[in-house]
């Protein structure tokens, strides 16, 4: 089963720092399942509904098996989500034929995790980077173009010229993947965990560069990190995923320095920090499969404010106070460091709506 | 809130007597439960000779926690394995120093004499709690067999504590995860049980490397909460070391940064973050997004990357990515000096390895003159970004 939520979610107006730009990118009531064998199903994606706007960076985070990851393969159809649409450009690409996909395919780039093993190790860096070209038919435009590129992603033309991948770092290659994905003046870019396979020294460089291609060429990015230094840095807006849903989406400053959903709280306080952490009990345990998660809300089963309702019911999407949304019964909407409740329910100051 | 660790008092210059198992000891050269001195290990290879660790000395007290930070290839996780004696030397590999634990020399004993040691008195929690425990066996022969072996338990009283260990490392159902295979278990609970195990004959001293890496940001708390209540519960020592300074701030009572196989700055924890010395320190520091304040922000970079250990740069290894490189730094390696001699500098054990120590008129002076001039000695170009303003 896989239960869904409301898909009639308005979402905030965009605040005063963030470009007013329209919507690029639309996902609603996105589905992605995958067979886990004897009959099973891995709900990996249960509804999602989202909005990312021209010019803006959405940070999508949580923790590995949230479906943070497929959410971003989903948008690009590889493989196509079980349900829902992905809407880009005003066209929803579920109902596109595979080669209607792939000619929208070059206003839609991806960068991975592992820089080193998504280049080919057989071919030149020059080569790499030039191939959407030929694939286009611009082949021609080659010769000017990728010296362009690499140079605006901090590589020489003549250091690549004659060398494959291997013979390059971890953040090296990882420039040469942005140069790719950029090559075609994409619209779109979406990262996938772009910094986690590198050091701390060379990360720094990677997020400084991927904020100066997003000014150079007029990109919208989808950030999808579970490091939320990270994400909190380079996003102007961030969805928090658990278990296949989303369960908050605001401001980048408002939902980190004060999270309305119980499991962004949690996120925030276990960041570890330079300025020295100071944590309360706040929830413990780990994310339950997505073989069979959880019936209502899915963090439910290490909320410290959950009730039957969250059993009973699925939270639908909600703005809760001004600019904020968030899938939660109880949201907590006192000021940020009190009420750590144990057992009750004394931050539920739900305006009543229930759900079915 | 969970209690908080107690932090060892720094009386630098004066040893007081220890009083009790599990006292700590002040004035860490005599009395220090670990001392490494001067160790190396170099590989040779088809490629050449890797340089991993060079000439590391360091030691710990009874109870306190060291944080060794460090990039990969920082040669850490090596000498972690050296202090353990899981690297020894061979056709080729090439060790050298000495190891200390409690009096007897480690990379003296043999075999025998080292799994005397191992799990009773040194335990190792490892980065992947996946490949760290034998698929085939269940959770509770694992933890039994060094129960059994170093405790000279009977089977039904090992399985007793076992069940007993895994309470205390709050696994739920005890009981029933000791007839589980590793398998079954998530990340967090895996790394939980390697936990178990290594706490089972309470050691003296834990090496964790990496010990929360592999997992996921709320189950790294957890675990580094629970590392940290059963150090200070048990009186253990850690040897805790990662790549991340924020896991250490709160969790550490000394610091010591490696880089490119040395040691390059060490300190009291708060001391190193108040004022660190060493450029690579600071840059490091500097790299890493903040949690509060603006977003958007320009990150400090370190340009380049971490050294080749198969041909380490001359003089300073850090001298090619660093701001403030001068001449000698490309020519002249600089030795771990003690920081109390430089302006602000405490008397604490704080020691770095540089010409040009940040917080120093010669360091502002460096940076002048590479300002100026547009690069550093060795070629790199000084921009905005690699300086904090």
């Amino acid at each position: 089963m896989s239960s869904t939520t409301d898909s009639s979610v308005v979402l905030h107006e965009p605040t005063e720092d963030q470009p007013t730009g329209e919507v690029v990118l639309r996902l609603e009531d996105l589905v992605v399942e995958f067979p886990a064998g004897a009959g099973e199903i891995v709900h990996a994606v249960s509804g999602i509904n989202l909005e990312v706007r021209r010019g803006e960076t959405l940070g999508l985070v949580g923790e590995s098996g949230c479906g943070k990851s497929t959410t971003g393969r989903a948008i690009m159809q590889l493989p196509r989500p079980t349900g829902g649409a992905v809407h880009f450009d005003g066209r929803d690409l579920a109902s596109l034929s595979a080669e209607e996909v792939r000619k929208l395919r070059p206003k839609l780039q991806m960068i991975f995790q592992d820089p080193i093993s998504s280049l080919n190790p057989r071919r030149r860096i020059p080569d790499i980077v030039g191939d959407p070209l030929v694939v286009w038919g611009r082949g021609a435009e080659k010769a000017t173009i990728v010296p362009e590129v690499l140079r605006a992603v901090g590589l020489d033309l003549d250091q690549v010229a004659d060398r494959r991948p291997h013979q390059f770092s971890g953040g090296q290659c990882q420039r040469v993947s942005i140069a790719r994905a950029l090559v075609l003046e994409p619209e779109v870019l979406i990262c996938d965990e772009p910094v986690s396979a590198l050091d701390v020294s060379v990360q720094a460089q990677i997020l400084n560069l991927l904020e100066d291609m997003k000014a150079r060429y007029g990109l919208t990015l989808v950030f999808i990190a579970h490091d939320l230094g990270v994400v909190r840095n380079i996003s102007d807006r961030v969805a928090v995923m658990y278990l296949g849903r989303i369960c908050e989406l605001g401001p980048t400053e408002a939902l980190f320095d004060a999270p309305v959903h119980p499991y962004t709280r949690l996120l925030v306080s276990s960041i570890p920090s330079m300025e020295g952490a100071q944590r309360g009990e706040l929830g413990t345990g780990e994310m339950p499969s997505p073989v069979s998660p959880p019936s209502g809300c899915r963090f439910r089963t290490r909320c410290p404010l959950a009730t039957e309702r969250c059993a009973a019911a699925v939270p639908e999407m909600r703005e809760v106070a001004p600019g904020r949304v968030t899938a939660c019964h109880h949201p907590i909407l006192d000021t940020p460091a009190s009420a750590v409740a144990g057992d009750s329910t004394t931050n539920g100051t739900a305006p009543a709506p229930a759900d079915s | 809130m969970r209690p908080t660790m107690p932090r060892a008092e720094k009386a630098p210059t004066t040893a007081t007597a220890p009083t009790g198992k599990h006292a700590r000891r002040e004035g860490y050269e005599d009395g220090a439960l670990l001392t490494v001195d001067d160790v190396h290990v170099r590989f040779h290879t088809r490629n050449g000779v890797v340089h991993a660790v060079e000439g590391v000395s360091l030691s710990l007290s009874e109870g306190e926690v060291l944080a060794v930070v460090g990039e990969s290839g920082s040669g850490k996780t090596v000498f972690t394995r050296r202090v353990m004696g899981l690297i020894a030397g061979s056709r080729d590999t090439e060790v050298s120093g000495t190891v200390t634990f409690d009096g007897s020399t480690l990379t003296e004993l043999d075999a025998k004499g080292l799994s005397a040691v191992w799990g009773k008195e040194i335990a190792l929690v490892l980065q992947d709690p996946m490949t760290s425990l034998n698929p085939v066996k269940r959770i509770g022969a694992q933890i039994t067999e060094t129960l059994i072996l170093h405790q000279k338990l009977s089977k039904q009283d090992a399985n007793a504590r076992a069940v007993e260990l895994l309470r205390s490392v709050g696994l739920s159902e005890p009981e029933r995860r000791v007839r589980q295979y590793p398998h079954e278990l998530s990340g967090g609970m895996r790394q939980r049980v390697t936990i178990a195990i290594a706490l089972s004959c309470s050691p003296r001293l834990l090496l964790a490397d990496e010990p929360t890496t592999a997992l996921d940001v709320t189950v790294q708390a957890q675990i580094l909460d629970l590392l940290g209540d059963l150090q200070s519960r048990l009186g253990m020592a850690m040897l805790l070391v990662t790549h991340d300074l924020r896991v250490v701030r709160s969790r550490s009572d000394r610091i010591a940064v490696m880089y490119a196989g040395r040691i390059v700055e060490t300190a009291p924890t708060k001391d190193l973050f108040d004022a660190p010395r060493m450029p690579y320190t600071e840059a490091l520091m500097n790299a890493v997004p903040p949690i509060t304040g603006p977003n958007h922000v320009r990150l400090a970079v370190i340009p380049g990357r971490p050294p080749d250990l198969l041909a380490p740069p001359t003089g300073c290894r850090f001298s090619p990515r660093c701001p403030y490189a001068q001449d000698r730094c490309l020519t002249e390696e600089p030795p771990l000096r003690d920081a109390a001699a430089l302006p602000g500098g405490a008397a604490v054990d704080h020691s770095y390895r540089c010409w040009y120590p940040v917080g120093t008129p010669e360091n502002a002076q460096a940076r002048r003159v590479n300002a100026e001039r547009g690069e550093t000695a060795a070629g790199t170009p000084v921009t905005g970004e690699m300086v904090p303003a």
